[in-house]
């Protein structure tokens, strides 16, 4: 066996023009069609893309309605000069109970008062919580009606006009956080699906056949483009009609967006997938990535609130990005040119995703 | 160049070698030549190796050592004229559960540039009366034959099969071997491994038993009989069930004997003489049978002399 001759090798002469021609667009349109039955047939993926961010909105949405402020519950301790106290914040949107001290204390501490005042030598002291808002509110009005009763004059003439038009609502600011986190879900679960296909030997399987590798990734990728297409017009349409919400911004700033967003995040779902075995280890890795931007990248909150130091660590993350631009274009009808920045932060995260998964995907 | 490719074997590997990462060495040299038109079995037991040879073969994994010639050609810079040419179907692949069997056999028809109609494979495979069920709805065996229908498809000149016939009934089974037949005497050519001795020694031209990455032997199933375990086998029992019996390996006409679980299993060349040999050995030495069978030696025999480690007497 040893001495078996090897095999000489092939003269490099041009191969004979091959008489089997790979159908490149019979190939992806089998794929693509394959791809949408498949997802349409799953009731998860249906659950996921569509019924999840609705009824997030709308449950959020209900949650925090931020009905206007109408009562400002308030205790005043019994005793000299409570009676005085009283009849200053009488009328107005104060709800004023005149209760000995203790008892006045106690209730507060449950929440039924937002203050209590205790008069004292011909002034008073206000109790209240500094950690909570409508604590702090209260003091600062029921100081504002006691100090003016007293005779103060404002220095600055000023005038009040309240705000609450669509646009400034936490409903307004939910809806684009919500499309952006939906995009990079739905995107980066095309790496589970790829994993599952791995483990299942279904990977190994087609590129058993002629088929081209970059036309399968096409074909998912596409099938992803128009369940997003799908997922922007019902949250958008769920938050018109249903919050009267105003989109600002031109539909077609909207789209190109959600396009970006879609193919950034698909390019990172496939980057996720590209050495798992295994649908467990698959979805540790897509939650280690989605789990911080959903706290950091201001979906539900805004990310102003973390300290100074991290925001721009915060602002180079790709939810952020897309939110931001989200939200510039559909809440301030920013023009999409205005948001370069941001669509290039998206690009640059799916580019570099792109160029590994390809590096290390893993086909059989 | 042309005629070189059309005359050379359809499958040629020499010296394959395969080390997992881990270091299991799963294939150690192995060499085969596959003429076209032939149907080639692989057999060996469980883990010796078989199934990363095919894939090997099959341009799914890279080997460590050793050349691979597919229909004349290297898998470098030919994947896609090769892939056009072949069918496989792997040992496990679970396909999309929530397509039809016509979805998915259409899925598969649109990669090839010459697809063969899909009613006629799915006919072929008797599959008809399941277009329309989902994969996931299937059973085993329908499984496998849709796995095998993916392969037929694309009206391949090779064919790849890893355990086609793993988990049918005896009529699926006989089916598929005829498609098999009809496929191989249009002229195309079979590669297929299997656990089932006689569904080789029925459809192989050739076979190769495979053990520890190694062809331990090669031939038609015939000559392999004939060469390792002679054309009968005769088996016998004693009342006595813990006597030793060394000196039936000395019997006239009997080639080989062993011993396992109290019954003696002996390959004979030419049974009137061994068994009258053996009733005589028996009365001098003063023991009675309790059981006694001849009948023709299979590739089964062949595999178990050769493979079968706890039935060898050490
Ligand atoms: N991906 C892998 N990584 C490491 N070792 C592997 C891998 N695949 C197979 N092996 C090992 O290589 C050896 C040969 O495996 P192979 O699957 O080729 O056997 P087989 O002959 O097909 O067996 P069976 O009849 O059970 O299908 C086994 O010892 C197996 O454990
Ligand atoms: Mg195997």
């Amino acid at each position: 066996m040893a001495t078996e001759p090897r095999i000489e090798p092939l003269a490099p002469a041009a191969p004979a023009p091959s008489r089997l021609r790979y159908r490149r667009w019979a190939s992806y349109t089998a794929l693509l069609t394959v791809r949408m039955k498949e997802l349409l047939r799953e009731p998860e993926v249906i659950f996921w893309a569509f019924a999840f961010p609705l009824l997030l909105a709308i449950g959020l949405g209900i949650a925090f309605r931020q009905a206007p402020v109408e009562h400002v519950p308030v205790a005043v301790a019994a005793g000299p000069g409570s009676a005085h106290v009283a009849a200053a914040l009488g009328g107005g949107r104060f709800q004023v109970s005149v209760l000995p001290a203790a008892q006045a204390l106690d209730r507060f501490r449950l929440g039924a008062f937002d203050l209590v005042i205790v008069p004292a030598n011909g002034g008073v002291t206000y109790r209240f919580d500094l950690a909570r808002p409508e604590s702090l509110l209260a003091r600062s009005l029921a100081d504002d009606a006691l100090q003016a009763a007293a005779g103060r004059r404002n220095p600055l003439p000023a005038a009040s006009r309240p705000f609450s038009e669509p646009g400034a609502r936490y409903i307004d600011f939910l809806i684009p956080g919500l499309l952006g986190m939906n995009l990079m879900n739905s995107g980066m679960w095309l790496g589970f699906a790829l994993v599952e296909m791995r483990q299942r030997k279904l990977l190994k399987r087609l590129v058993a056949t002629p088929m081209r590798r970059a036309d399968f990734l096409l074909a998912l990728g596409s099938s992803r483009l128009l369940l997003m297409l799908l997922e922007v017009f019902l949250l958008l349409a769920c938050g018109v009609w249903l919050f009267r919400m105003r989109v600002m911004g031109s539909w077609g700033a909207i789209l190109i967006l959600g396009v970006i967003g879609a193919i950034g995040f698909s390019a990172m779902g496939l980057l996720a997938s590209a050495r798992a075995e295994k649908i467990e280890s698959a979805s540790g890795i897509i939650n280690l990535v989605t789990m911080p931007m959903w706290v950091f990248s201001g979906v539900f909150f805004s990310y102003e609130r973390f300290p100074h130091a991290v925001l721009p660590l915060i602002r180079a993350l790709p939810l952020t990005a897309l939110n931001d631009a989200l939200r510039a274009v559909i809440l301030q009808g920013a023009p999409l040119a205005s948001q370069g920045w941001q669509m290039l932060i998206v690009a640059l995260w799916g580019g570099l995703a792109f160029l590994l998964a390809l590096k290390w995907f893993r086909w059989t | 160049m042309m005629e070189a490719m059309e005359g050379s074997p359809a499958v040629l590997c020499r010296n394959l070698h395969k080390t997992y990462p881990g270091g299991v060495e799963a294939v150690r040299g192995l060499d085969l030549e596959i003429p076209r038109g032939e149907c080639f079995g692989l057999l060996g037991p469980n883990g010796a190796g078989k199934t990363t040879t095919i894939e090997i073969l099959e341009g799914l994994s890279a080997p460590t050592a050793g050349e691979v010639r597919i229909l004349g050609l290297p898998w470098r810079g030919h994947e896609m004229d090769l892939r056009q040419r072949m069918g496989i179907s792997l040992q496990e692949t679970r396909l999309s559960e929530k397509l039809t069997v016509r979805e998915t056999i259409n899925l598969f028809a649109a990669f090839y540039a010459r697809p063969r109609p899909v009613t006629e494979v799915l006919e072929e495979m008797a599959l008809t009366e399941k277009v329309n069920a989902w994969v996931g709805k299937l059973s085993g065996g329908q499984r496998q034959r849709l796995a095998v229908a993916t392969a037929l498809v694309g009206n391949p000149e090779l064919l790849f099969l890893d355990e086609p016939t793993t988990g049918l009934d005896p009529q699926s089974r006989h089916q598929l071997w005829d498609v098999i037949r009809r496929f191989q005497s249009a002229g195309g050519t079979v590669l297929l491994t299997t656990h089932y001795m006689e569904e080789a020694e029925r459809l192989c031209d050739r076979v190769a038993i495979v053990d520890h990455g190694r062809i331990i032997a090669l031939g038609s199933p015939g000559e392999l009989i004939e060469s390792f375990v002679g054309p009968h086998v005769v088996e016998f029992a004693l009342n006595d069930a813990a006597r030793a019996l060394n000196w039936a390996q000395s019997l006239p006409g009997v080639q080989a004997a062993r011993q396992a679980d109290g019954i003696v299993q002996m390959n004979v060349r030419e049974p009137h003489r061994a068994i009258p040999a053996l009733i005589a050995a028996l009365e001098r030495e003063g023991l009675t049978l309790a059981y006694l069978s001849t009948r023709r030696a299979s590739l089964e025999d062949v595999f178990v002399h050769l493979t079968g480690r706890h039935l060898r007497e050490a």
